[in-house]
């Protein structure tokens, strides 16, 4: 038990025992003295009556004398005892309250309430620490999807939004120091549930403290960190972190791909947005000529490193070049958001603009002063701040990266279709008409929506009837699954996108295919199309009907029934 | 030497003496047992109770459960001396007598469990 209960119940014994002692001497006192009935015999008051009488007086409600009038005597004695029990009373209760509304208690009892919550979790859940803009996106994104998550942030506000906002699913949350293992502990790392510990701080060294401390404590669970620092990502992944995620140098590689290959980064980006957004556009950065970076700090360094691999003639401005160090290209010393500056590096011969300071507005200046000196440019900039998002909305950069939301997009990937990453490692060796080829088809599926991505586990929760379907003597092809289980000559509007079997990795395979127990299925499509789908899998009726287009009777009765009517 | 565990000692010894004294005499003859004593033994029962709060060590738990115990019994034999003087139309007979005298009998037996306990831990702690 915590050392604030034991402390409190111990700060309650004096106001308790003056409280006691008070009330024993006042009855005392009433009973001792002699009283008279009715009649006016001489009597003495019994203990009960004393105690009836204490017990109103000192609350001051005041019923008269009881049982009989009282003697003067007695009178004497209330008037005395009347002021010490009342100041007493109302001594120990105020303490006794005060010692409730306790700060250090109150939030000892939050956090029992809060591990007893956890404990009895019964689904399994996702640790997230650190509740700021990319924690709440995370966890909206695995509500969404069903998901259950347990969050820790040391900023009681941010507690106070988390529940403010309309979860789908139940979320525990806890104003806490995730630097502590207790406090881990207590929200449910050492819980046979937790399927991982995803870091999301923006304190390097305590996303660093949780990786250690989830490794530790739980040696199976998968630990996902955000870190931006190269030195603390190798430390992370020096004792088995299993994935970490640096913004800056994500949005980098996510350009670089973009170059290359603009049809597979739009398929990536409509495959891992979250449901119900809209479509977006394909982005063509320009592919040759020159590109200008304001801003030489991590963000600028990562840009500078995937761009200059794309073989793009590349200039650099940055105000503190001693701090940051100096590329070979060197550098256009000044912040980029007068016009001198960003001619000295030639913008008006440049084809793209990376606006990456950490200040909101000075990215916001120097879009605005490029693009008077140069309409054409293609345009990214850093967004610090998500407050800002309506001005980097309207300041016309073709390509926005904003930190927060694009790690929490990918932990959310990660954690809701692991195949998602296998899917785009693969799709990547692809040549890019394979994917202009597959974004057609998925535009053809949807319509304005993003697609619905989802995988399948080919088991007895996620498809019974398929894990049964060989005892009755048929066998499902991919081609069965996706007919209409209510007119199988109509055609599910789903692609599967990715089949995984014993290791080996099929990407879009064919309709032909075998689907086995054990199988692992990525697909996408509408939303609808996954509970038909379901159907197929879960119901006999169903998958025999999709499989051999006939519906049997399935029941033990029925069957019998028609073994009963053919023996005749 | 801690006068907090003086308090503490005292305490505890005297509410098994006073339950002792209430105790002693023919179990259903009301002369042989006082309502002060009663009071008496209640009353510092009570206050071993609080004083046992706050106590987190294992032996502190087990005080605190003894106590509440007697506690329980004591309040019951209070209620059924009450109820037997003010409510019942019969008035104290030795039959509820013998009863209140059990039940603080049984407030006894935990209160001997408290002092022997204290005993225990007493010679248990190190010099």
């Amino acid at each position: 038990m915590d050392t604030i209960f034991f402390l409190i119940l111990r700060r309650m014994r004096t106001p308790l025992l003056t409280l006691i002692i008070a009330y024993a001497v006042a009855m005392a006192g009433l009973a001792l003295i002699p009283a008279q009935d009715a009649t006016g015999q001489p009597t003495t008051m019994s203990l009960f009556h004393a105690f009836y009488f204490v017990s109103y007086m000192s609350t001051t409600i005041g019923f008269g004398e009881l049982p009989n009038a009282f003697t003067d005597a007695q009178r004497l004695w209330v008037s005395v005892s009347v002021f010490f029990t009342v100041a007493v009373w109302i001594y120990a209760i105020g303490r006794l309250i005060a010692l409730l509304q306790d700060n250090t208690f109150q939030r000892a009892i939050e956090e029992r309430r809060f591990r007893n919550r956890v404990a009895r979790l019964r689904q399994p859940f996702y640790l997230i620490c650190g509740c700021g803009q990319t924690g709440s996106a995370l966890v909206r994104g695995l509500t969404d999807r069903h998901r259950h998550a347990v969050v820790i942030d040391i900023d009681p506000d941010r507690i106070n939004l988390l529940q403010l906002d309309n979860q789908r699913e139940y979320v525990p949350a806890l104003c806490a120091d995730a630097r502590k293992p207790s406090i881990l502990d207590a929200a449910g790392l050492k819980h046979p549930l937790c399927e991982g510990v995803v870091a999301l701080t923006n304190v390097n060294e305590t996303n660093l403290k949780i990786a250690i401390a989830a490794k530790l404590l739980h040696p199976t669970i998968q630990v996902i960190c955000r870190s931006d620092s190269h030195e603390i990502e190798a430390n992370m992944a020096s004792f088995g972190t299993d994935h970490i995620y640096d913004p800056f140098d994500a949005f980098a590689v996510y350009m670089a791909l973009a170059i290359q290959s603009p049809c597979l980064t739009l398929l990536l980006d409509w495959l891992s947005a979250a449901d119900d957004e809209p479509l977006s556009e394909p982005c063509y950065p320009p592919t040759n000529g020159r590109w200008v970076i304001c801003g030489y700090g991590r963000f600028g360094k990562a840009m500078y490193q995937h761009l200059k691999q794309q073989g793009l003639t590349l200039s650099i401005i940055e105000a503190l070049p001693h701090k940051t160090g100096i590329p070979v290209e060197g550098i256009v010393q000044g912040r980029g958001t007068e016009a001198v500056t960003l001619e000295q590096a030639e913008i008006q011969r440049a084809v793209g603009l990376v606006a990456g300071t950490d200040e909101d507005a000075d990215n916001l200046s120097i879009v605005m002063t490029a693009l008077q000196l140069n309409p054409d440019l293609f345009v990214i900039a850093r967004e610090n701040h998500l407050d800002n998002q309506e001005l980097f909305d309207r300041v016309g950069a073709q390509s926005i990266m904003h930190p927060s939301t694009i790690i929490a997009n990918r932990i959310r990937v990660r954690l809701v279709n692991p195949l998602l990453a296998d899917f785009s490692n693969l799709a990547r060796a692809q040549p890019e008409d394979w994917a202009c080829e597959l974004v057609s088809r998925v535009a053809g599926l949807v319509d304005e929506r993003v697609p619905h991505v989802w995988e399948i586990t080919i088991d007895e929760t996620q498809a019974f009837a398929l894990c049964h379907a060989k005892a009755r003597g048929f066998t499902i092809t991919l081609d069965m699954l996706l007919r209409d289980p209510r007119d199988r000559e109509r055609r599910l509007q789903a692609i599967p996108l990715l089949l995984v079997r014993d290791d080996s990795l099929q990407l879009l395979p064919t309709l032909d295919q075998r689907v086995r127990r054990g199988d692992r299925l990525l697909l996408c499509g509408r939303i609808e199309t996954r509970s038909d789908m379901d159907w197929v899998l879960q119901n006999l009726h169903a998958l025999r009907y999709v499989a051999t287009g006939e519906s049997h009777r399935e029941g033990a009765v029925w069957r019998w029934i028609a073994a009963w009517q053919r023996t005749r | 030497m801690n006068p907090e565990k003086v308090v503490f000692g005292f305490f505890i010894v005297l509410a098994l003496t006073l339950n002792f004294g209430f105790f002693v005499g023919e179990i259903d003859n009301p002369d042989h047992h006082h309502a002060w004593e009663l009071f008496a033994v209640v009353v510092v029962n009570l206050i071993t109770t609080i004083l046992k709060f706050g106590d987190r060590t294992q032996m502190g738990a087990v005080l605190l459960a003894t106590s509440l115990v007697a506690m329980l019994q004591l309040l019951a034999a209070v209620l059924v001396w009450t109820l037997a003087v003010h409510v019942s139309q019969a008035g104290m007979t030795p039959s509820i007598m013998a009863s209140i005298v059990s039940l603080s009998g049984g407030a006894m037996i935990a209160n001997v469990v408290s002092v022997v306990l204290l005993v225990i831990e007493t010679v248990m702690l190190r010099r």
